[in-house]
């Protein structure tokens, strides 16, 4: 477990980068930091297919940097069972979509063994997965499934939208003593971003406001927050002030954010890329009109994908994918402009 | 073997035994809650197995905990009170029988998932090849696991890695109600890790000295930086799937055939032959062993077999107690420890 030199920061001229030279950075800034953290999936020691983890085994060696055969559920089992003794395992799953593979080991074991085990034990693993709808991948190879794990106690849910904030969301899960799952929409992949110099943690459970505005909280998750600021670039034409805020954490939700906002606005807007029904805007909506009733000056709306699976065809992806027209015009409907 | 040793084997055999008999009839009359998984028969195996381990080794099992737990030396109060819901349990009553955990004997989960434990092995293995201070984990898990995905993955797993990891295949002929060769048309299930690369020994699971000298093998290997080994332990158990299971999937002649091969009578039969045991009666386990040492000598040098069995029920008896007089968990914890 040798100790390689490496920057613990980014250089001035690497501060703009794209979201998964972020999560890059955040990998090898934490591996350097502990030599605790391993990182393992399929095709890791190559950097997996976008790069996400490009570079680390010739830092830091094919054994904290595992390749691993096509087996999603013992993969996540033998995270589970290196994080009881210790380590802080990075695993890979290389699209969210074959996460199902692995759901009993994340549901049934690094979920509950904390519990289960009366606090004897804790699964400090990370869970990275990419999700998102492009380019006409398909059904198994774009979904959006942050719900299912939102509804699992013991676990944590992160989704960034921004390079600055994968790369401090990422070194905060990392050394969080709980299994998070961190989701990452692929079609954010090569967007740039600042990061900021020095650590750049941000904690698990904060949200950010992206764009203040008194008239209606637009709360997105992933890829639909920037496409809540495109419309609500496009709304300040129609004399509209929209206040965007990107959740950043599903579990824990930062709900003194959101409501503070709501109380302030009194008409919400929740966006994600996921299908609809029983996604996570059903839980936000009912948080929020739980909390703070009396402040809501309308129905909640809510943006999110048709209840059917991926499609392929560019046609019925592009039908499928909801993004700044449909959360203007959820904006328009909550104003009442409909 | 000398007569210490094989005190505390046969110790330890009586002890499962007498806590599982007890267990079934706490929960038969419900005064302990729960779906519980007993291993009445299977004695050997996890007393053979433990018997070779080192204290800082590791050890995970499925859904019948109570043999590798108890042999492993985990406290039988706290055990007996997890199993009864007790918040001095080993997991403030959190776990019941299928999820217990007592990680001061290394004992990191049971699992309700069959298979489900084999990879989490394969990590805990991968720490103690990382360490390099010789450590090995043994999963216990039975028959009806060979036919789980994680089973081939994780001895593909182990192989490639040459994990410090002891597969110990508790092939007791059944999952849940299903007979081997109706789940599966592989008949020795070790050929399935011989596949893989892996040693493998098939071996008599009632044997608590083969069982012993075979895991002894295995975790040398394994400390040796040799990789896994795949024990298959043909073993059988007396007692139904589940307490309350009425057992129609079997014949009796099966069981009575079964019963001459109680592990705890075998091992009796055996001392007996080889001098080491004393005059002492048993009470239950199976019929006395023929040319019993009588006399002084074997009283005073031998292994007394009623003694054991007494001191196992009394302790026993005295973890029902702890377990009925200790406090319900309060309401209020049953969202604590969600989170770290």
């Amino acid at each position: 477990m040798s100790q390689p030199a490496t920057t613990t920061a980014p250089e001035a001229a690497d501060r703009r980068v794209s979201l998964v030279v972020a999560i890059n950075q955040a990998l090898r800034e934490e591996m350097a930091r502990d030599p605790a953290v391993y990182v393992l999936g399929e095709d890791v020691a190559v950097g997996g297919p976008f790069g996400a983890t490009a570079g680390l085994a010739e830092l830091y060696g094919e054994g904290r940097v595992r390749n691993t055969p096509i087996s999603e559920g013992s993969i996540m089992g033998t995270a589970v069972g290196m994080a009881v003794l210790g380590l802080r395992p990075v695993v890979e799953i290389m699209f969210v979509d074959f996460i199902t593979l692995a759901m009993d080991q994340l549901v049934n074991h690094a979920a509950k063994l904390h519990y289960l085990s009366g606090g004897q034990l804790r699964v400090p693993l990370v869970v990275r997965a990419q999700c998102g709808v492009m380019g006409g991948w398909g059904a198994h190879h774009s979904q959006s499934l942050e719900a299912w794990f939102v509804h699992v106690p013991g676990l944590k849910v992160v989704m960034p939208a921004t390079p600055a904030d994968a790369r401090g969301l990422l070194k905060a899960a990392i050394r969080d003593d709980n299994p998070v799952v961190f989701v990452e929409n692929r079609a954010l992949y090569w967007g740039l971003g600042d990061v900021p110099p020095g650590e750049g943690l941000v904690p698990l459970g904060q949200a950010a406001v992206r764009q203040a505005g008194g008239d209606v909280t637009v709360l997105a998750t992933g890829r639909l927050v920037g496409e809540a600021l495109a419309a609500a670039r496009d709304l300040t034409g129609e004399g509209i002030a929209a206040e965007v805020i990107d959740l950043r954490s599903l579990v824990p939700l930062d709900l003194d954010s959101v409501l503070a906002s709501v109380r302030k606005t009194g008409r919400v807007v929740v966006a994600h890329e996921a299908v609809l029904p029983g996604g996570y805007g059903a839980e936000l909506t009912a948080q929020v009109q739980r909390a703070a009733f009396d402040y809501l000056d309308a129905p909640i709306e809510r943006v999110g994908a048709p209840f059917a699976p991926v499609p392929a065809s560019p046609s019925l992806e592009a039908a499928f994918l909801p993004g700044r027209a449909e959360v203007a015009a959820a904006v328009r409907a909550a104003l009442g402009r409909r | 073997m000398d007569t210490g040793e094989a005190r505390r084997l046969l110790g330890t055999m009586w002890t499962i035994r007498a806590f599982e008999e007890r267990l079934a009839e706490l929960v038969a009359n419900k005064q302990l809650p729960g779906l519980v998984h007993l291993s009445i028969g299977q004695e050997a195996t996890a007393t053979g197995a433990c018997a070779a381990l080192r204290a800082d080794d590791y050890v995970y099992t499925g859904h019948r905990p109570d043999g590798p737990f108890i042999a492993r030396g985990a406290d039988l109060n706290r055990m007996m009170a997890e199993l009864a819901g007790r918040t001095t349990g080993y997991c403030h009553g959190k776990a019941g029988s299928m999820h217990l955990v007592d990680v001061e004997h290394g004992l990191l989960s049971a699992t309700g998932i069959v298979g489900g434990n084999l990879p989490l092995g394969l990590g805990s293995a991968l720490v103690c090849q990382e360490r390099g201070a010789g450590q090995v984990v043994a999963v216990f898990f039975g028959d009806g696991a060979s036919n789980a995905g994680y089973f081939h993955e994780s001895l593909n797993l182990a192989s490639l890695w040459r994990l410090p990891l002891i597969f110990v295949c508790e092939n007791n002929g059944y999952a849940e109600f299903t007979p081997l060769s109706a789940h599966t048309v592989i008949e020795r299930l070790a050929v399935h890790a011989e596949k893989y690369g892996i040693p493998t020994t098939t071996l008599d699971g009632q044997d608590v000295l083969a069982v012993r000298a075979a895991v002894q093998e295995a975790v040398d290997h394994a400390r040796g930086g040799g990789g896994p080994t795949f024990l298959e332990c043909l073993t059988y158990r007396l007692s139904g799937h589940y307490v309350g299971d009425p057992q129609r999937y079997r014949e009796a002649a099966e069981l009575a055939e079964w019963q001459e091969r109680d592990p705890i009578a075998r091992f009796r039969r055996h001392l007996a032959g080889v001098g080491l045991l004393g005059p002492a009666a048993p009470s239950a386990g199976g019929e006395a062993a023929p040319g019993s040492h009588a006399g002084a000598d074997g009283a005073r040098d031998g292994v007394d077999e009623a003694a054991l069995e007494r001191e196992a029920r009394e302790r026993v008896e005295a973890a029902v107690r702890f377990a009925l007089d200790s406090p319900w968990p309060s309401p209020d914890e049953v969202a604590t420890e969600v989170y770290a």
